[in-house]
């Protein structure tokens, strides 16, 4: 019988100032011991993040007959890592339409994940917009090309 | 929905005016309420008030203020609706420009057009600007291209406008980090973040989720020192700085890149205060504050970013309720003790806030280190308290507080607050 090899991945801690180095050592993919916590809160991260890395996710959408032409947005947990840069150009081809309100869904269950992504501001309907006009910004050469 | 109620005119006379209607402001006013003042006022140059956290879209705030972390504009808004809920006026769009030692505030707005008004208190609220390249001084062209990262954010999250394809940033703060992660989302390569000094400026949370995970590279002591471009940035020189902080130029390279990003802190925005002539401190960049907040001048009082710069929203709610309390207070004739112990920087410490206290009451003093001490680490208050904390970094503020029952044996007028490493001090 061979026994697999120990790999080991380092984080760096963001429980607090101090920034530990911890250690993961895994063997087929299961956990076999983490070292260089300096606290539980350490130990946990560092298990997390090996298994399941999460990150909270925010960016803007474009939003149409508001009193801006952004809508900040977020995902209303974090979501899975590898999928954040997948979610954001979805988020990138979407449009909404003014009124929003603080806390509204403006897409549930972002790419299968069971999370929605919700807005986090209200947006009045800008009595001098033109509906048919946002995003049409000249300036921003992006949004044409999604 | 929009939130901001606008008067249509200005009244002669306020309990509490307060300038400014970020986190610091709005929470202010409603501290004033809380104590009996009757009409409150905010006053925001800003189309909508809030303050800066608007633009500041990602998570991270409200967690000791709200009891949950949530982003930048939800932290505002609901900062607002509290203010508003409890009947404080709003006015947004309306520029303060004097402030007089009898608090009489001149105010311009397309709403109430030029117009004055006086209050029993005024608190002042205006929060921060960002240094730029002239307050740091790199030298080279002066091609389009070299903007805040504050601007930046601004544009980006606002209005949806792109600054550039090629960005490099320098000063590793937390808002050049943040803004290195939503420009990459956004599709723009970030080629790199450059730090004068040897240990970043920011939280390591944002180090590893803005950074990290993007892999975009972090140069500890090194600098820029040259910007080159005619119209437009075509690329920045940057060099290792040796233990002095001087640019090693045999050693520099070439960094291609149309925009330059400039995190390098923030200034306390005092026009205000210096025209109305507030007694400052040179190491906050603020006005010397009272435990209740109060300026040099009788009834003039400042919160948040103005008196010293936070890092966290949480921590200028907390202390505007101080001030906006006292303001309520002085506004409706309620009186505590004075202070009578002055507070003063010590071992490691950059600056302190309030610059004084009381033997009657608890306070809480926020400070800020020089240098980053990555150990077990003691805040002492003169010899009387201390506490342990993990770790202490500029890029964070820490806090003690001063209970009356620790000042019982302290006899001397001035207490000197020192960060030092725990080791060091004998048991
Ligand atoms: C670019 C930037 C990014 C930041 N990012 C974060 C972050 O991500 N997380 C965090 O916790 N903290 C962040 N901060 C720190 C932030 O400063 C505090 O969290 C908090 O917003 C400060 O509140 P404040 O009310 O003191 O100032 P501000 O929020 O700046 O509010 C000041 C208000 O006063 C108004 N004003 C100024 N002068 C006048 C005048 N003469 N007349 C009328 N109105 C006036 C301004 O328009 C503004 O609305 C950031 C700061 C900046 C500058
Ligand atoms: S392991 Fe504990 S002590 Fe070390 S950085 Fe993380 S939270 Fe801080």
């Amino acid at each position: 019988m061979t026994t697999a090899p120990v790999e080991t991945t380092t984080y760096l801690c963001t429980g607090c100032p101090l920034g530990c180095r911890l250690e993961v050592d895994a063997v087929e993919g299961d956990i076999v011991e983490i070292r260089g916590f300096d606290c539980r809160k350490g130990e946990r991260y560092a298990r997390q993040e090996h298994l399941d890395p999460r990150r909270p996710v925010s960016t803007t959408v474009t939003i149409e007959a508001g009193t801006l032409p952004r809508l900040p947005v977020r995902t209303a947990e974090a979501f899975p890592k590898d999928e954040v840069m997948r979610l954001v150009r979805q988020l990138q081809a979407m449009r909404v339409v003014a009124p929003v309100a603080r806390g509204q869904v403006v897409l549930d269950d972002a790419l299968g994940s069971g999370i929605d992504v919700i807005a986090t501001r209200s947006m009045a309907a800008d009595p001098e917009a033109d509906a048919g006009d946002a995003g049409g910004d000249p300036q921003r050469a992006r949004s044409s090309a999604v | 929905m929009t939130m901001t109620t606008q008067p249509r005119h200005l009244a002669s006379y306020y309990d509490v005016l307060v300038v400014g209607g970020g986190p610091a402001g709005l929470a202010a006013a409603l501290g004033a309420r809380e104590t009996g003042a009757e009409r409150v006022l905010v006053v925001d140059r800003e189309l909508e008030a809030g303050g800066i956290l608007l633009q500041c879209i990602h998570s991270g705030f409200g967690l000791r203020y709200f009891r949950e972390e949530i982003t930048g504009p939800e932290y505002a808004e609901r900062s607002l609706e509290q203010a508003l809920e409890s009947h404080v006026d709003v006015l947004s769009d309306a520029f303060v420009f004097d402030v007089t030692e009898d608090r009489t505030v001149a105010i311009m707005s397309p709403t109430v057009g030029v117009a004055t008004t006086t209050a029993a208190s005024v608190v002042l609220a205006m929060g921060a600007r960002e240094r730029t390249r002239g307050a740091i001084a790199i030298p080279g062209t002066r091609p389009a291209g070299v903007l805040t990262a504050g601007l930046a954010q601004k544009l980006v999250n606002l209005h949806g406008y792109l600054p550039g394809r090629r960005v490099a940033i320098l000063g590793s703060g937390d808002i050049g980090l943040i803004m290195a992660r939503r420009l990459t989302l956004e599709g723009i390569d970030v080629v790199g973040v450059f730090e004068l000094m040897p240990h970043a400026n920011g939280l390591s949370r944002n180090i590893v989720q803005c950074l990290d995970d993007f892999d975009i590279p972090l140069h500890l002591s090194t600098t820029v020192v040259d910007i080159v471009g005619h119209d437009r940035v075509e690329k920045v020189t940057v060099a290792p700085v040796d233990a002095h902080l001087t640019p090693q130029l045999d050693r520099s390279w070439d960094v291609a890149c149309d925009t330059l990003l400039l995190s390098v802190g923030l200034i306390p925005e005092n026009e205000l205060s210096r025209q109305l002539g507030v007694r400052m401190d040179p190491l906050t960049n603020g006005p010397v504050v009272t435990s209740e907040m109060e300026t040099s001048v009788p009834g003039v009082f400042a919160a948040g970013n103005v008196a010293h710069i936070n890092d966290l929203a949480d921590w200028v709610s907390e202390e505007a309720l101080i001030a906006g309390r006292a303001a309520g207070r002085r506004a409706t004739g309620q009186r505590v003790p004075a202070d009578n112990i002055r507070v003063l920087p010590g071992r490691n410490v950059a600056s302190v806030v309030p610059h004084s206290i009381s033997t009657d009451r608890v306070h809480t003093l926020y400070l800020r280190v020089k240098e980053p001490m990555l150990e077990d680490s003691l805040i002492r208050l003169g010899d009387v308290h201390e506490r342990k904390v993990r770790a202490l970094v500029p890029a964070e503020m820490a806090s003690i507080k001063a209970a009356p029952r620790l000042l019982e044996d302290f006899h001397g007028d001035a207490l000197r607050i020192d960060a030092v490493p725990a080791q060091e001090v004998t048991t």
